[in-house]
């Protein structure tokens, strides 16, 4: 079946994500640092500003993923106020920021928050609390994904159920028909009330028609991937391996780029910043890579060691995570931290290394084979 | 082909606050040692504090506005309810900030947060609780408990454990407790001191020494790690399976509920598949103490 649906030109994107912003607050990705035609800086995910108007960067993969707009680097839990003494004490919660849209996202960014979600809602596992902060912002956010026309070396989406033009976790697939704009498909009911807008058209034959060739032409791009379904079990049995994980760790830094720029860590630190009586109870992200992540006061670290913290990285990723959670990983193969490790660490590499060293080991992909830094 | 729509997760706005902690006075303080003091605490809102229902074992955070938060077990057992009581041993910066509270202050209060100890399952056996230093908080909620039940538990065996005698907290409930006829209490320190009437010696061994049988008794132990490590071992050597000790963890926590990923032993989150887990349990889980 053909996509069907509105069409988009890339000279009318402003006006409608300008017309989008009287309802929603708007998040695009943008290209920061050097500006364009240069290929250097970073594409981030900004606030679209209605009155600047200025495209957003469509044609190059954001650097980091957009988990920051469900899942801010750093979010007010509370704000508290205390008497003089410590003898009155007051608390507020702060207002959740309403109606928001992300558009042009990855497909692997939208699905990123599929890893969120059951985590944070309290369910797959003995906890039932709710978070409360992330799920306003996620029932109030629609997504508008752009389908991947290129791929890059580090994708590896389709290692873990995705592809390029997957609409997955998204209210709206935007994908590329030729270079004039984007074709529009509608995934649910509220994406498609957003495709009610006299500034889009209805997509013609020919622009179908040149969508369905992107489509077929990034899913080509990707080598074979390999079955990495038993990655739980082997990376369990791994676990006491300290030599497996010593060299797999050999070239960390520690450094948490890939913890940042990933589209499923979300893991938290909880801080108090105040001013004299008054303050506010923080929520920022925070890294299992990190050496402080779990020491504790007595002086004792149950990890630590980097190659413990990234057996943590790799282990709850691929395998505590689909253990609690239906055999999905928590990894939707962005390939960020590959592409933004200044050291080499491919995570590609150790999923099937751990399959390699354990028996009814997967094929490695040859991707899987390649080290960036030989 | 257009993607299967994905149902997000439902927000209902009447869903509690999580990391929204109740407000609490302090109502006692009373200095333990040189390092530990135990804060009673009660909940302001009279209709919580009412409603307010716990397990042995069940852990509470108790927040200092401007230093943090941090995890304690609630020590008090649920059969006494005038104040929840925590002990808070002075080591890092919320700690030592909370050591400065008052009688009269005002704290945040997350609680009950993790599962307890198998109170129920313990009844007619015998227990024998094994608590090394600050380990003899958690002991205290279910020894008290078990107490304020007696009829229900067999025969009740505490040893207690502490570097010197200045290190043993709870200088009350000791004496109540080497008093009392229906259990048995064993006082050790790690080396002689002046006018000490009790045991010395580290507590593995004067275990070995005390020799409790195995039989229909289940062994409850908190304390450092090298104390759990050689515990574990001794009542090995006396015949405990792993499915009969019982022990308690604590790890680096912030959220309590599950979410921040802080506090997991591989697929297990100690704030809510713990704290208190059996040595069976914690042998089939990953290494990584």
């Amino acid at each position: 079946m053909k996509a069907q649906g509105k069409f988009i030109s890339r000279s009318a994107l402003s006006a409608w994500l300008a017309e989008l912003s009287a309802r929603f607050q708007v998040w695009a990705p943008r290209r920061e640092g050097l500006a364009a035609p240069s290929s250097a800086g970073a594409v981030v995910y900004r606030p679209f500003d209605p009155a600047q108007g200025s495209d957003p960067e469509l044609d190059k993969k954001p650097t980091e993923s957009a988990k920051r707009v469900l899942f801010p680097r750093s979010e007010a839990l509370l704000n508290f106020q205390r008497g003089a003494g410590r003898d009155s004490l007051s608390l507020e919660v702060p207002p959740s920021p309403g109606p928001t849209l992300i558009f042009g996202m990855t497909p692997c960014d939208a699905k990123g928050f599929l890893v969120f979600d059951p985590v944070y809602d309290g369910s797959g596992t003995k906890g039932s609390a709710k978070d409360v902060y992330y799920l306003r912002r996620r029932a109030e956010t629609l997504l508008i994904a752009r389908a991947c026309a290129k791929t890059l070396s580090t994708c590896f989406c389709h290692w873990l159920g995705g592809s390029p033009y997957s609409g997955q976790g998204a209210d709206i697939l935007a994908l590329e028909a030729g270079r004039e704009g984007f074709v529009l498909e509608a995934i649910t009911p509220e994406g498609a009330s957003l495709l009610d807008s006299s500034t889009l058209q209805s997509a013609g034959a020919d622009m179908l028609e040149a969508a369905e060739q992107g489509r077929a032409a990034a899913q080509a791009s990707l080598p074979p991937a390999p079955d990495i379904a038993g990655a739980p079990e082997a990376l369990r049995a791994l676990f006491d391996d300290a030599a497996f994980w010593r060299d797999e760790a050999a070239h960390c830094l520690s450094c948490g780029a890939c913890t940042y720029l990933c589209p499923t860590c979300y893991c938290f630190n909880v801080t108090d910043e105040h001013m004299g009586m008054k303050g506010t109870r923080l929520r920022s992200w925070d890294a299992c890579m990190a050496p402080l992540f779990t020491l504790e006061a007595s002086g004792h670290n149950p990890r630590p060691d980097k190659a413990a913290r990234l057996k943590n990285r790799i282990g709850h990723k691929f395998s505590y995570y689909p253990s609690l959670h239906e055999r999905h990983f928590a990894c939707v193969g962005c390939g960020r931290c590959i592409k933004s490790c200044p050291s080499g660490v491919d995570i590609r590499r150790i999923v099937t290394d751990s399959l390699r060293q354990t028996t009814g080991a997967a094929k490695p992909a040859p991707a899987a084979k390649e080290k960036r830094h030989a | 082909m257009p993607d299967t729509p994905v149902a997000r997760p439902v927000f209902d706005s009447s869903a509690p606050n999580p990391y929204l902690p109740q407000v609490a006075t302090v109502l006692d303080v009373i200095a333990e040692t040189h390092n530990i003091k135990s804060f009673r605490v009660r909940l302001d809102d009279e209709q919580a504090w009412k409603d307010f229902s716990f397990e042995p074992g069940q852990l509470g955070q108790l927040s200092l506005f401007g230093a943090g938060e941090s995890t304690f077990v609630i020590n008090s057992p649920p059969t006494r309810k005038d104040y929840l009581q925590f002990s808070v041993m002075r080591a890092g910066e919320v700690t030592s900030a909370l050591h400065g509270l008052k009688p009269g202050d005002k704290i945040g209060l997350r609680a009950p947060l993790g599962n307890a100890f198998p109170y129920k399952e313990l009844r007619g056996k015998n227990v024998i609780f094994i608590g090394g230093g600050i380990g003899m908080a958690p002991m205290r909620t279910l020894l008290l408990y078990m107490l304020d039940n007696r009829a229900d538990y067999g025969d009740i065996t505490l040893l207690y454990g502490a570097r010197s005698p200045q290190d043993l907290s709870y200088a009350e409930d000791r004496q109540d407790w080497l008093k009392r006829k229906d259990m048995r209490t064993v006082l050790t320190i790690d080396a002689p001191s002046e006018g000490w009437e009790h045991k010395v010696g580290l507590i593995p061994n004067v275990l070995t020494e005390m020799a409790p049988s195995p039989e229909n008794s289940i062994a409850v132990t908190c304390g450092p790690p090298i104390m759990i490590k050689f515990t574990v071992q001794a009542l090995d050597k006396l015949g405990f399976k792993p499915e009969q000790i019982i022990t308690t963890l604590e790890k680096r926590m912030k959220c309590g509920v599950g979410i921040c990923g802080r506090c997991n032993i591989g697929e297990k989150y100690v704030c809510i598949d713990g704290p208190v887990f059996t040595y069976a349990q914690l042998k089939s889980m990953v290494n990584e103490l």
